[in-house]
């Protein structure tokens, strides 16, 4: 029997033959991440265990970009907690604000992970290096004190449920609309521990922005991870940013499979998931006039260099309405470069928007844009649970950037074509 | 029910048990931490604990003396955190919809199973993985690990 690319990605990090579904293995990590919510709890642990080096020092990456720059004491006092331990171990990939960024934009950019890695992080996004085609799954920060530790993590083997993509994509369809799409069809648990494996004819015009947007969001569905096969589109990615070498990894013919979804992709118009969960998704054409106080982009999600170009595109010698306010997060410092280069920084602050310096920042809650008894907003970023970005009787439309620019020019929620 | 209701962003500046068991489930229902006692069992339905991986949610809920969480279903971080830290999860696809507020339960967790003492039902949980067993056994992962080098 033949495995999927996940299963074999996870049988090379252990001494096994082979390995299928429900098994549970101890598998070696590559990356093993942490940043400035969930490291200080790891690093507690790790105390407590009686650790004092961690595995390998160019294994562990710890990057400060939830509360940092620090919003406030406390998070400050996360912060020196984590900068502090990177120190005391020499940590090769700590990542201080001024090169930094949110790290599941800047593992990649900077060349730290790579295809067929195994990578764990205490965040529940790091399903996005599976557009690499890497194992990338989100944990806990106990096992990232285990990680730290022993170099590794014990995992139940997951069933891969494979999505083939088809068709077109319609004008302003991104990686965004696709992936609300699918969590639309199959709910936030219709891929519980699963896998999720994206393959069909679509994938190859599918940007490495528009695969990492999807991968990101898998961890909506439940699954565990999220894989795209590795393409020549992935090699151009990494070939000019990998410092070591990488495995090209492909799924057998004979590979089992939990399910095989067929999704359409001509079919779906930009999507809008309206709160609170992410799989409340539907076309813009059956949004009806939704008036709103504030958009975002930004985050892991949509904060990339693909995502503020369309945005600018659409900003360019427009104002945002008097009403709404638009913040705009690179979600890296080499982002933020890029986008002063090319003026699109200059464009975001003619029409009336804050750039903001890289942070995960309003997307959870935590500073840079929270909302207020009953505002609304639409959003680049990964929920719209309650509360998540500010009062409990606040809302959050999730979008993708084509769809919040063109929001924040029309106060509303609405599509570019009607500018 | 995901990690944003269990404990909102805004206590993420901590991950003190005595700070974050005041805040637990806030954003679900405010009063909740006035309103349960020490002991007692929070019973869910599918996916719980879904969305951010924060451990503080898992700590939040055991600091607050919450027993056990009985669920139709769990997200898989929150599964491996309530396992990892010490905090007893079971699932039950059956008890959810058999309860209400109130009521009285008795939990066997070294047996997996729980009885409704308004009608005297017992309902078995899905069997624990061995592993799992051993970690909930073993109070937590790091315990485990610790127990596994001292062999």
């Amino acid at each position: 029997m033949g495995m999927t690319i996940t299963e074999k990605i996870l049988c090379r990090h252990t001494g096994l033959k082979e390995v299928h579904p429900g098994m549970l293995i101890n598998a070696r990590v590559d990356i093993a991440l942490g940043n400035d919510i969930t490291a200080p709890i790891a690093i507690a642990e790790f105390r407590k265990a009686g650790g004092t080096r961690v595995f390998d020092r160019d294994k562990v990456v710890l990057v400060p970009d939830h509360f940092a720059p620090n919003k406030d004491i406390a998070s400050a006092e996360q912060c020196k907690v984590m900068r502090e331990f990177a120190l005391e171990q020499e940590i090769t990939h700590y990542y201080e604000v001024g090169t930094a960024g949110i790290e599941h934009a800047l593992l990649p950019e900077q060349g730290v992970v790579l295809p067929g890695d195994l990578v764990i992080g205490a965040d529940s996004h790091s399903c996005t290096y599976g557009a690499l085609g890497a194992f990338g799954a989100g944990v806990g920060s106990t096992d990232l004190a285990a990680a730290f530790m022993t170099g590794e993590q014990w995992m139940l083997v997951p069933e891969t449920m494979k999505f083939v993509l088809h068709g077109k994509m319609k004008k302003w369809v991104s990686g965004k609309d696709i992936i609300l799409y699918i969590i639309g069809k199959i709910g936030v648990d219709g891929a519980l521990y699963r896998a999720m494996e994206f393959t069909g004819k679509t994938v190859q015009d599918l940007t490495m922005a528009d695969r990492f947007t999807i991968a990101n969001m898998v961890i909506e569905a439940g699954a565990k991870n999220g894989i795209f096969i590795p393409d020549r589109v992935t090699e151009e990615y990494v070939r000019t940013r990998a410092k070591r070498k990488y495995e090209l990894l492909d799924s057998d013919p004979d590979a089992a499979y939990h399910s095989v979804v067929d999704i359409d992709v001509s079919l779906i118009e930009p999507q809008v998931a309206f709160p609170p969960l992410p799989s409340n998704s539907r076309g813009i054409s059956q949004v009806s006039d939704i008036r709103i106080d504030q958009s975002v982009i930004g985050s892991c999600t949509n904060g990339r260099i693909e995502d503020l170009r369309i945005a600018a595109e659409i900003l360019k010698g427009r104002k945002v309405a008097p009403h709404t306010r638009l913040i705009i997060i690179p979600a890296t410092q080499e982002i933020f470069k890029t986008a002063l280069k090319e003026g699109l920084v200059e464009i975001f602050l003619e029409a009336n928007a804050v750039v903001s310096t890289p942070t995960c920042g309003p997307c959870l809650g935590g500073y840079m844009g929270i909302l207020a008894d009953g505002e609304k907003t639409v959003a680049t970023t990964n929920r719209n649970f309650v509360g998540r970005m500010g009062h409990r009787n606040s809302e959050i439309y999730l979008v993708s950037p084509a769809i919040a620019a063109a929001s924040a020019v029309m106060g509303r929620i609405g599509s570019p074509d009607e500018l | 029910m995901d990690t944003d209701l269990i404990i909102p962003a805004r206590y993420l500046t901590t991950s003190d048990p005595n700070i974050l068991d005041g805040h637990c489930m806030e954003d679900a229902d405010p009063d909740f931490v006035s309103k349960m006692q020490k002991g007692d069992i929070i019973v869910a339905g599918k996916n719980f604990g879904c969305g951010s991986s924060r451990e503080h949610a898992p700590i939040s809920i055991k600091a607050a003396g919450i027993s056990c969480v009985i669920a139709k279903s769990f997200a898989r971080i929150f599964y491996r955190n309530s396992f990892n830290m010490g905090l007893p999860i079971f699932e039950s696809p059956e008890l959810w919809d058999r309860v209400s507020d109130g009521d009285s339960l008795v939990v066997d967790g070294d047996e997996e199973w729980v009885k409704t003492l308004k009608d005297g039902k017992t309902y078995s949980f899905k069997k624990l993985h061995p592993f799992m067993r051993q970690l909930m056994d073993d109070g937590g992962l790091m315990a485990h690990i610790a127990k596994g080098r001292a062999k």
